[in-house]
């Protein structure tokens, strides 16, 4: 490659640099002095174009950094944090995983298929770049009201371009979450979470080193798909967002699988000092941050990158989006080797530029420099905001409502009735319409699949060890409450996964919120951030890494915010996972933690009298601990026939869901819920009080003594039955009711929603 | 025995199928490239489920043409057994070693569920380990599964009895209901004439441990041991 290199020059044809042109690249004035002042001059067209994708919200945080900066990120384990393709923990025996979580929100907003596909395909990337194998996918999901034909529409499509992309590739999809409400109704919630296992010793981070080494692009053409997706993802989404369709890239699973195959034997050859995924703003963003990390310079040739098409401009190549693309820099003189393992797996490869020892950034077109910058600042100088946060007075006058105050409907008056609907409430609604199109078994490792338990169980093949794996987050708590709902968020799913046996161990985080220029959206992303913190620091589990996604709005206004929170829990004991389904008829059922008045931001609210108000429940992060903590010692002492935590829809709806593992469940129950301090026997019934889990066992006095000792409340609350009925009391109201309508209600409501769907565009 | 496992690319069974022979069976077992010609002398090949070359053309329809399939079929010939689970049993369809063709699910969408299959036909090679008509627990996971061939190559499947696996109930009643891919006569596995050519769609190297919920698969894997001798 040349080394003596002339001055930048714009190419023949490029627009002019105009304040126009510098707005429709997402720059503000600011932003563009700051480039004028890093440069010494006028940037090219090419040289905009770099910048307008590294100083996008997507790729910058520039937003968001600053609060981000407050998450613990350290455990003893933590063998990668933040800041690379995926964090990875230690998880003994020399085993590690590697996982992250990332959002495709606004390309599913618009192209449902291709932009969950593609969104799977992106973050397997980033967990095999770092040397592990994809075991593991996760998808947390969020909906407008699946009465509406344009939602079944996207959930139609988003559910099958994630089945499809996963299923093709052969990684099981195990578990997720999935939440509806009218919130969601233009700006969908794409969130994709992927988890590898690997060696520790095979770790490999996307840092360019060593002078002279070679620069490779490996995988699929470039072409003009995509072509500022990553400034797309950074804006509201509006009607005219129908014409930026062609900005989503178009998803080809086999090529990937293929990606993945030969970049796990790259990585185990030693013939490559790193690897990247070429994402989001494509070979601008992958070789400006892999050289920014390696504190090294580079130069990338536009002519060498293969297209797919004539014509292509380096302002195209380099911002192009097109997807089952990677960046590898190979060591020096080991090209043909590396070669010779990509094309085993009929994959190209081209050397598009190298590693120098200057501290530039430079891109040549043949003999022609058309963009330079100086050094890694082109990364780290992107400007910072903090924006000004101050809270909805709205989202206050709601909070401040009293749910006591709600004047009961009259069907109400039969219980039954009521957990009828909560239970064909798409949120709280049986999700098999969803995961049946799932592969959730293949690798034959997933000993707990989608709806089994509280999170799913994948075991570590040649250990007697399993992974537990849950996404979650209740976004109305989020909306109402945003640091309370921060901290539910991870204490939800630390509940989650201690219910199956596992130890909470660290989280990925994937941040889904609104414009963070307006004050009420900033004030919610701060607080829910600082929530998830003060949750993390309280239950040891740090946050290795994740994904901001701002401007989930559209001009009827933001998402509920939603801080989605993918954690990952150590089973030591493969003989210690745990179901949530009630096991034994006659087995005692018992309430770990203690129910309150509290009915605040609950399904009940939402799905009987559509009110989102009142104060959110308020969790005891000491408590949490400590409930996870006994949990884990019941489950180990062999007390614990099944584990269930109490969410949406409060105790009525968490015992009706152990009664109905499947949906030819037989057993039964008869519980008494009363509870002496608690005067709403609504509370008792449909509150969302933190901190419970239903435990049934035949060993009461091992799990109340256990309990105990952890200073957890605990009382038995009545029995299994043999009998397919489920009779509650709750205080001076009885619930009394055989299963089969229940399941009804629960198993079909979404089938039947979707039957409608197809009905209606078929 | 040795076991054969070819990977085309875009296989991705083909770990599990190994695992299934090797860890549970304790039998050996190797992976065979699908360009390769050598079958370094297995005694039983497997084509196992994917999305060989991505599902391109239809299932199974460019995978036919690797050169591995030259030797597949020359092992079919010889009478020794061939297995073809899922993306197998396509290319199997596909390379004529099997009757019928697998087509797109009845109501259109990927389906991963536990199914019951029930034994029948006769194919000792297979079925040797099972009781008649044993209704199995067994996983599926395809968007094209549901069997169809004409009416007279039904009728001569059944009356050869070719037909080994067919969709049931619990309780081992060929319904409707219990069809889950719509298949033709409920078919879910068939042999060749010659008996020694396996294709099904259900997974019985996902079901070969209780500790992933069902090991109704392990006879089939026994049966051939058995048959043509550890």
């Amino acid at each position: 490659m040349s080394t003596t290199i002339s001055a930048v020059q714009p190419r023949p044809g490029d627009p002019a640099i105009t304040p126009e042109l510098v707005a429709e690249h997402g720059l503000t004035p600011f932003e563009y002095e700051k480039l004028l002042g890093l440069l010494g001059r006028e940037p090219t067209f090419t040289e905009l174009g770099i910048v307008s994708a590294l100083w996008s919200e997507h790729c910058s945080y520039k937003h968001s950094r600053p609060v981000l900066k407050t998450l613990p990120t350290e455990a003893p384990y933590v063998l990668q944090g933040p800041g690379e393709n995926a964090g990875v923990i230690s998880v003994g025996d020399g085993w590690a995983v590697a996982f992250k979580i990332e959002s495709h929100n606004h390309p599913s907003a618009v192209e449902p298929y291709q932009g969950a596909a593609t969104g799977v395909g992106g973050i397997l990337r980033d967990v095999f770049t770092m040397g592990a194998r994809p075991i593991a996918m996760l998808n947390s999901l969020r909906f407008g009201s699946l009465d509406t034909p344009r939602v079944r529409w996207l959930m139609a499509g988003v559910v099958k371009g994630i089945g499809d992309y996963g299923n093709c590739i052969g990684v099981p999809t195990v578990a997720g979450d999935v939440m509806f409400d009218p919130a969601y109704e233009g700006n969908p919630l794409v969130n994709a979470m992927c988890v590898g296992l690997m060696r520790e010793d095979e770790l490999i981070t996307a840092k360019a080193e060593g002078v002279g080494n070679p620069i490779l692009v490996v995988g699929a053409r470039t072409g003009r798909d995509g072509i500022h997706g990553a400034s797309f993802a950074s804006e509201d989404l509006s009607e005219e967002n129908e014409a930026k369709r062609p900005r989503v890239q178009v998803g080809d699973p086999f090529t990937e699988k293929l990606l993945l195959e030969a970049s796990l034997e790259l990585i185990r050859s030693g013939h490559i000092v790193a690897i990247q995924d070429m994402g989001a703003a494509g070979l601008t963003s992958s070789s400006a941050e892999m050289a920014e990390r390696g504190d090294v310079g580079v130069v990338i040739d536009v002519t060498k990158v293969p297209v797919r098409e004539e014509g292509m401009t380096p302002y195209e190549i380099l911002l192009s989006e097109s997807q089952e693309r990677m960046l590898v820099v190979a060591r020096r003189g080991h090209e043909e080797q590396a070669a010779a393992i990509l094309r085993k797996w009929d994959l190209q490869a081209e050397v598009i530029g190298e590693v120098i020892a200057e501290p530039v950034y430079r891109v040549v077109e043949g003999d022609r420099v058309v963009a330079e910058f100086p050094g890694s600042r082109l990364v780290t100088e992107c400007p910072q905001y903090f924006p000004e946060a101050r809270e909805s007075d709205v989202i206050v006058a709601l909070r401040a409502r009293d749910p006591h105050a709600v004047a009961e409907r009259d069907e109400e008056a039969d219980p039954v009735w009521t957990l009828t609907q909560l239970l064909s409430s798409p949120t709280i609604a049986n999700k098999r319409w969803i995961y049946r199109q799932y592969d959730s078994q293949v690798r034959t490792s997933t000993v707990v699949g989608p709806g089994a338990a509280d999170a799913a169980v994948v075991r570590l093949r040649g250990t007697n060890k399993a992974l537990a794996l849950k996404t979650d987050c209740n976004s109305r708590y989020v909306y109402l409450d945003p640091r309370m709902g921060g901290r539910i968020a991870v204490a939800e799913a630390a509940r989650n996964v201690a219910c199956t046996g596992g130890r909470p161990m660290a989280i990925t985080n994937c941040l889904n919120f609104g414009n963070p220029k307006k004050p009420d959206v900033f004030f919610q992303f701060r607080e829910a951030v600082f929530g998830m913190g003060e949750a993390c620091r309280a239950l040891g589990t740090p946050v290795t890494g994740g994904n901001v996604s701002l401007y989930n709005e559209n001009p009827l206004g933001a998402v509920f915010p939603t801080p989605t929170v993918g954690m990952v829990g150590l089973i030591e004991n493969i003989d210690h996972v745990t179901r949530s389904s009630f096991r034994t008829a006659g087995d005692s059922i018992i309430l770990l933690g203690e129910s309150t008045d509290e009915l605040g931001a609950s399904e009940y609210l939402s799905r009987v009298h559509n009110l989102t108000i009142g104060a959110v429940p308020s969790v005891d992060l000491d408590h949490e601990k400590r409930l996870v903590d006994a949990l884990l010692a019941a489950i180990a002492a062999g007390v614990v026939h099944s584990a269930h935590d109490t969410s949406e829809g409060g105790v009525a709806v968490a015992l009706a869901e152990c009664c109905m593992g499947d949906r030819d469940a037989t057993l039964g129950a008869t519980v008494d819920v009363s509870e002496a301090l608690v005067s709403s026997d609504r509370a008792l019934l449909w509150g969302e009080a933190q901190g419970r889990v239903l435990v049934s066992t035949a060993d009461v006095e091992g799990v109340l003594g256990i309990a105990r000792a952890h200073g957890i409340a605990a009382r038995t609350i009545g029995l299994v039955t043999a009998e397919s009925r489920l009779v509650i009391r709750a205080g001076a109201r009885t619930l009394d009711t055989p299963l089969a309508p229940l399941a009804d209600a629960y198993f079909d409501a979404i089938p039947a929603l979707m039957q409608r769907a197809a009905m209606a565009t078929t | 025995m040795k076991f054969g496992i070819v990977t085309f690319p875009g296989s991705n069974c083909d770990v599990d199928a190994l695992h299934a022979v090797t860890d549970q069976l304790g039998q050996t077992a190797v992976s065979l490239w699908h360009r390769d010609h050598d079958i370094q002398g297995c005694d039983v090949l497997i084509l196992p489920g994917g999305f060989s070359y991505g599902d391109a053309l239809r299932a199974g329809a460019i995978a036919r043409f690797s050169p591995i399939m030259q030797e597949v079929i020359a092992h079919a010939e010889r009478g020794a057994p061939v297995i073809g689970i899922c993306n197998g049993f396509q290319i199997l369809c596909e390379s004529h070693l099997l009757p019928g063709a697998l087509m797109r699910n009845a109501e259109m969408q990927f389906i991963c569920d536990w199914v019951h299959i029930r034994t029948e036909g006769k194919a000792p090679m297979y079925l040797g380990g099972y009781e008649p008509s044993q209704v199995l627990r067994i996983p599926v996971a395809h968007g094209e599964g549901r069997f169809a061939a004409d009416e007279s190559t039904l009728d001569a499947l059944e009356q050869n009895e070719q037909v080994v696996f067919r969709y049931c109930n619990g309780s081992g009643a060929i319904t409707d209901a219990a069809n889950c891919n719509g298949a033709m006569r409920n078919i879910a596995g068939i042999v060749n004439v010659n008996r020694n050519v396996l294709g099904m769609m259900p997974h019985p190297e996902r079901a070969v441990e209780s500790l992933l919920g069902s090991t109704d698969g392990l006879p089939l894997f026994e049966s051939l041991l058995a048959q043509v001798g550890a």
